[in-house]
């Protein structure tokens, strides 16, 4: 049996106990074994990565019992991938938390921050639906003490929202998950595959139930209106990596719908045919837009980057929803490029809410490092908008291209580009706002200089004799990936639409599960 | 039999209305409450999910004829863990929301506050 496939979810397992409970009071010891944790991680879902090159499918019996009995992880293309982008995404986060100094402003940060990984890695592999479960919960407890890490009254209230509301989301997780038992009889996902086929049209009301309640499930952690309401406060009080590591928690919702809805509820299955992509398709399409306009509207950083995120995973359902290869393919990029793209945001809004003082979208403090964090700004804002020459507008171009045959392909269309629009004028108000204005001669004339200073709690001059440069290196490390990604477009989209071909070979994937497990 | 199934429903029903309307508040107490009625009432529904027997053991034997379903019994012991493992969670973090802020409310404030209290606004802008 290939071991490596334990090795992502086992590593940061033991990781995060061995950093609290033998290295709790050693800051640096802390940092360096987290980071060579995370760098480790990125080199074995490296070597997944490589294994699954071939269009294999691996399976890892725990425990050596076989399938539909014991537990399984499952690696093929879709979760190698999503593992390596949850491991580079993971390694950029924690240089910056390290270089910003956000891992010593409350306890247990990085212990937390491995547990994090463990959930996510182990959600991205299991093959079973209980475990997937299981995984949910993993991530999500070490999300809550993330999320309200460094405290402050607003941060925990934030903090006591998104844990109710992901408290819900887990309890209809399990409703769903024991719909689904009672009808199959079985949470094998491959063996679920199986028996939902062979299952007659008549029997099938409660399995539609099960699977429009896993549906919600999904959509509430991928934060699809109208679930998305516990995002903006969530994100945009969580501490700034912590915000940008959460990019990869959505994007776990619409890997479950990917993973879900083309192998259990695929859209040949006959009792669930056409039903998800009926709802989700609108559902997504109303997601875009608010994002948008929530981008436009708000009057805060944080807020700014949260509803970014949301337009995106608006843009990503929508190609998702169309449940064809085509489509699967340019979700698959876009997905990538969306994750990156979005920790940037949090990470570069952090800069300057730090340079600030607060969050607000005003002109009233110049920055310290201006051109810098303007030019990221500006990348990251093009990337998430969806502009020529990032890998924003190749996602956006392909999604286009691949709900060209959908049903109201028009209305799609319409929504991406003039959301599109939406965003870019959002972004160009704060960006002006924020770092154009402070410096436009004929405003500051008007104004006298000291009086600008005092107004704000923080002065400039202070944030100016710290400016570490790891938080920069992490940012642009981010920005890196993104032009890789657009100048590597071709390949990057071959070995996307490869993975999309794979999730609809249901058949290869049963076969390996259940079949040829055995060698 | 059909007896002990319109309990079992009825407990599932009446626990998840009485959870959904105490999440539904505004202070925390009855919100975790609320959490913890769900969580009774998913565990129950769990445990019927292998079909309601009576008198049989949960291990297939060549004495007994027939079994109950074992595997939902072990779901239900992970979902209850689970469930107060998060339990234990959200009373810490709502125990801290309280002693920082000396509220209970589970609501936040206005986000987003209309530009009238952000004077520094006005006083770029607005400057003839």
């Amino acid at each position: 049996m290939n071991h490596w496939i334990i090795a992502p979810v086992v590593l940061p397992a033991l990781l995060a106990p061995f950093i609290l409970m033998v290295i709790r009071y050693h800051l640096d010891l802390q940092r360096i074994f987290s980071i060579a944790g995370t760098a480790a991680l990125v080199l074995i879902s490296l070597v997944l990565t490589g294994q699954t090159l071939g269009g294999d499918i691996h399976v890892y019996e725990l425990g050596d019992w076989p399938a539909p009995f014991g537990i399984v992880l499952v690696l093929d293309r879709l979760s190698a991938t999503m593992c390596l982008l949850t491991a580079v995404l993971a390694l950029a986060v924690l240089l910056y938390a390290v270089g910003s100094k956000w891992d010593e402003r409350g306890w247990h940060f990085h212990p937390l921050f491995q547990f994090q990984l463990m959930g996510v890695m182990g959600a991205f592999l299991t093959g079973d639906a209980f475990n997937l479960f299981v995984f949910f919960e993993v991530l999500l407890i070490a999300s809550y003490g993330l999320m309200i890490h460094a405290g402050g009254p607003v941060r925990l209230r934030a903090g006591l929202q998104y844990v109710i509301y992901n408290l819900l989301g887990s309890t209809l997780f399990l409703f769903a998950l024991g719909t689904l038992y009672a009808v199959t009889g079985t949470l094998n996902m491959a063996d679920l595959a199986v028996r939902v086929a062979e299952l007659p049209a008549d029997q099938s009301a409660l399995l539609r139930v099960g699977a429009v309640l896993l549906l919600l499930v999904f959509c509430i952690k991928a934060a699809v209106l109208p679930l998305h309401f516990w995002l903006p406060a969530a994100y945009s009080n969580a501490p700034a990596p912590v915000a940008a590591l959460f990019a990869i928690m959505t994007k776990v919702g619409a890997y479950s719908i990917l993973r879900m809805y083309t192998l259990v509820f695929g859209p040949e299955v006959g009792v669930t045919e056409g039903l998800i992509g009926t709802w989700l398709l609108p559902a997504a399409v109303l997601t875009l837009i608010i994002g948008c306009i929530g981008v436009l509207g708000t009057r805060k950083l944080g807020r700014l980057a949260a509803f970014g995120a949301i337009a995106s995973m608006g843009t990503l359902l929508i190609a998702i929803s169309v449940f064809t290869p085509a489509g699967t393919g340019a979700a698959m990029y876009y997905l990538v490029h969306s994750t990156l793209a979005t920790a940037m945001l949090f990470l570069v809004a952090d800069l300057v809410i730090e340079r600030r003082g607060n969050d607000r979208i005003a002109s009233d403090v110049k920055l310290p490092q201006n051109g810098l964090i303007a030019s990221l700004f500006f990348a990251a804002a093009i990337a998430m908008a969806g502009m020529p020459p990032l890998s924003g507008f190749l996602g956006k171009l392909l999604v286009l291209d691949a709900t060209r045959d959908a049903p109201g392909a028009a209305w799609i269309w319409a929504a991406i580009l003039i959301t599109s629009l939406i965003m870019i004028m959002g972004f160009a108000r704060a960006g002006s706002l924020l770092f154009w204005k402070p410096f436009d001669p004929s405003l500051v004339e008007d104004e006298p200089v000291d009086h600008q200073m005092p107004k704000t709690g923080k002065t400039a001059e202070v944030v100016t004799a710290r400016a570490p440069a790891l938080p920069f290196l992490a940012t642009g490390g981010l920005l890196v990936a993104l032009i890789a990604m657009t100048v590597l477009a071709g390949p990057a989209m071959n070995y996307a639409n490869a993975t999309a071909q794979q999730l609809y070979q249901q058949q290869d994937y049963i076969n390996a599960v259940l079949g040829g497990a055995s060698e | 039999m059909i007896a002990i199934e319109v309990l079992f429903a009825s407990a599932v029903g009446v626990m998840t209305a009485a959870g959904i309307y105490l999440v539904l508040q505004l202070r925390t107490f009855p919100v975790i409450l609320g959490l913890s009625f769900l969580s009774y009432a998913v565990n129950v529904f769990l445990f019927a999910t292998g079909r309601l027997v009576v008198n049989q053991p949960p291990v297939l034997t060549k004495y007994a004829e027939s079994y109950t379903d074992p595997l939902p019994q072990a779901l239900v012991l992970t979902a209850i863990v689970i469930s107060f493992g998060m339990t234990a969670v959200v009373v810490m973090i709502a125990l801290s929301a309280w002693l920082s802020a000396r509220d209970e409310r589970v609501d936040m404030e206005n986000e987003d506050p209309p530009p009238d209290d952000t004077e520094d606004v006005a006083s770029v802008e607005g400057q003839p």
